[in-house]
């Protein structure tokens, strides 16, 4: 889940190009939107519609099989609100996310850090810390699964102790948020590692020549210079973590773990939806979900254009 | 590999080299162990995988995980199927996505700016947040259960747009004009100047795309159950797990499912990173 680079960004601002108006404008006028036009019917049909589409069952009954629905207003969502299955769910994924955010990212800075910093084998590294999230989630979660069992698992081996993790309501989550870091901080690492390389070597050599040590060569440069890329790390841990499934109910044999409590809001959607058949009542969770994800994209992009104004 | 070419400066075991490069192998130990324990599972007897207390290398050797796997399973099916599927979403991205980031980023139309908004709102809908709707939209076409239903909902990422169009806009417009002004129009210029231009990114994308794609569960899993239509993903980890879960077989199919990409990314780690900084996604 967390490999779909789901971002909101601010518009770029480059410079149009003015200069060139009269030449493009001779070159067909219209011809753009043929550019455009295949990307727009598969967004249309893929994208666009099911969001309508979503807005329209969530006001009726809808079930599975499509037949004979009928419209009854906001009563899904406010059953939804009353709903403390929903609520839980979406606590899950809110735990979830505080958890793996902030380790995630902190994580993939040291890890791009040394990988940048060692001079011999870089490819050896790149590949180590990658190779995890070149596994599929089903794999990588059975993988974990498998380490966490209690009695065959290597985990309680190696570390001691005969901790129930996979079946015991305050380890499950801890779990997947383990395994969750494993397989995925390759991405974020990857995202780090290339913005280190594009720090422009001048900075440090002057900084160098003006006596400043490692420490604050980091401090002063490399932190500073990594904040753009942070932030996007930081959004797309965020967007992605909120959106967790696959690892969750794999390592959980398709169950909602240990007293539901690794249920996550995309599980619970669609459990309601394709287990319990309720259509309607899923198409209004997923688009309460789909307004907390927005608003979590929105305010991001609030907070950057806060931040340039704030830089200028 | 490419970087045999370069004329490499020799770098030097100092104290400082020599702590980091511990602390790195230090570190990819732990991240290799996981991979290693599911090797050596593999090369494991069903009951001695389950012993208790586990022990890392098996003490009798034995491919019958691994030979199970092909006589019982329909891995060749699911590989099949995963390749089908991968590298059709891939090709359809890279090509649909490179023209509407052109489009976006080089030329006018009308409702331009309008169009742009609404596929940047795009990025923030996913088959995780809106299954259910897209899965009765798809059902609707009657796709369910189909290669298409599979692979088409798959085409559609804003993101990959959002990515090229970043970078079609950092060309300079010099390079376009020379043309134009011989005669070439617009559709000839993307194709000879434009495209070849953005090898490095279209590359990037399309190796993003191909991993997320190969690796794809939730969707997959939504839109078949036919376990002739399975992917690996899917395949392994429904159908392997529903008749109670042999996990040297396991272990050896999560490996199979694994392989393909990290072959790839072996061959091709150095250009994903130098795809990595110049679509922009690091550097901005």
């Amino acid at each position: 889940m967390t490999t779909s680079a789901e971002t909101v960004v601010v518009p770029a601002r480059t410079k149009t190009a003015a200069v060139s108006a009269p030449v493009r404008h001779k070159q067909g006028f219209q011809h753009g939107g043929w550019f455009v036009a295949p990307f727009l019917a598969l967004f249309t049909l893929f994208v666009i519609w099911p969001l309508l589409r979503g807005v329209y069952l969530s006001l009726t009954d809808a079930n599975i099989t499509g037949a004979g629905e009928s419209f009854i207003g906001l009563d899904n969502y406010r059953e939804a609100l009353k709903d403390p299955l929903m609520w839980d769910a979406l606590g899950h994924s809110a735990y979830f996310t505080l958890l793996v955010v902030p380790c995630i990212t902190v994580l993939a800075l040291l890890l791009a850090m040394l990988a940048h910093h060692i001079e011999r084998g870089k490819w050896l590294w790149r590949l180590c810390f990658f190779a995890p999230f070149l596994l599929p989630s089903t794999v990588a979660g059975n993988l974990w699964q498998w380490l966490f069992n209690p009695g065959t698992g290597m985990i309680n081996h190696v570390f001691g102790g005969d901790t129930p993790w996979l079946t015991d309501t305050s380890y499950a989550m801890l779990a997947i948020v383990v395994e969750t870091l494993w397989w995925t901080v390759g991405f974020s690492f990857l995202l780090y590692l290339a913005a280190l390389q594009s720090i422009p070597g001048h900075l440090y050599e002057a900084a160098k020549l003006d006596g400043a040590n490692a420490w604050h060569r980091m401090v002063h440069i490399t932190l500073p210079m990594l904040r753009n890329i942070t932030g996007l790390v930081v959004a797309l841990q965020i967007l992605a973590s909120l959106q967790v499934f696959d690892q969750a109910v794999v390592m959980m044999d398709f169950g909602p773990g240990p007293e539901n409590a690794t249920r996550t809001f995309v599980q619970y959607t669609l459990e309601e939806g394709f287990t319990s058949y309720r259509v309607g009542y899923a198409s209004a969770i997923s688009i309460i979900f789909f307004v907390i994800i927005a608003a979590v994209a929105l305010a991001r992009m609030w907070l950057l254009r806060n931040r340039e104004e704030a830089a200028r | 590999m490419s970087t045999a070419v370069r004329p490499r400066r020799k770098s030097s075991w100092t104290p400082s080299q020599i702590v980091l490069t511990l602390l790195g192998a230090a570190v990819s130990v732990v991240f290799l162990a996981p991979f290693a324990w599911g090797l050596f599972t593999s090369l494991k007897s069903e009951t001695e995988a389950v012993e208790v207390p586990p022990h890392w290398l098996p003490k009798h050797w034995t491919g019958q995980a691994w030979k199970a796997l092909f006589d019982t399973g329909n891995i060749t099916d699911w590989f099949v199927n995963s390749l089908v599927v991968s590298v059709c979403v891939t090709s359809v991205v890279v090509l649909v996505s490179a023209l509407a980031g052109y489009g976006f980023a080089r030329t006018e139309f009308r409702g331009k700016g309008l169009l742009m908004g609404v596929v940047m709102s795009g990025l923030m809908v996913s088959p995780a947040v809106l299954g259910v709707p897209l899965f009765t939209t798809v059902q609707q076409m009657g796709m369910v259960d189909t290669y298409w239903g599979m692979i088409l909902p798959q085409c559609a990422p804003a993101a990959m747009v959002y990515i090229l169009y970043k970078f079609f806009q950092g060309i300079p417009h010099e390079l376009e004009e020379a043309a134009f002004i011989d005669g070439a129009g617009r559709w000839r210029v993307f194709f000879t100047i434009v495209l070849p231009l953005s090898r490095p990114s279209l590359a990037a994308v399309g190796i993003f795309t191909f991993i997320a794609s190969w690796n794809n569960f939730l969707w997959p899993y939504m839109v078949t159950s036919n376990p002739d239509l399975m992917t690996m993903p899917n395949g392994i980890a429904t159908v392997m797990n529903s008749y109670g879960i042999q996990w040297a077989q396991l272990m050896a199919g999560g490996l199979m499912a694994g392989l393909p990409l990290i072959v790839v990314f072996v061959f091709f780690q150095r250009q994903i990173v130098a795809g990595v900084a110049h679509t922009g996604l690091a550097g901005q």
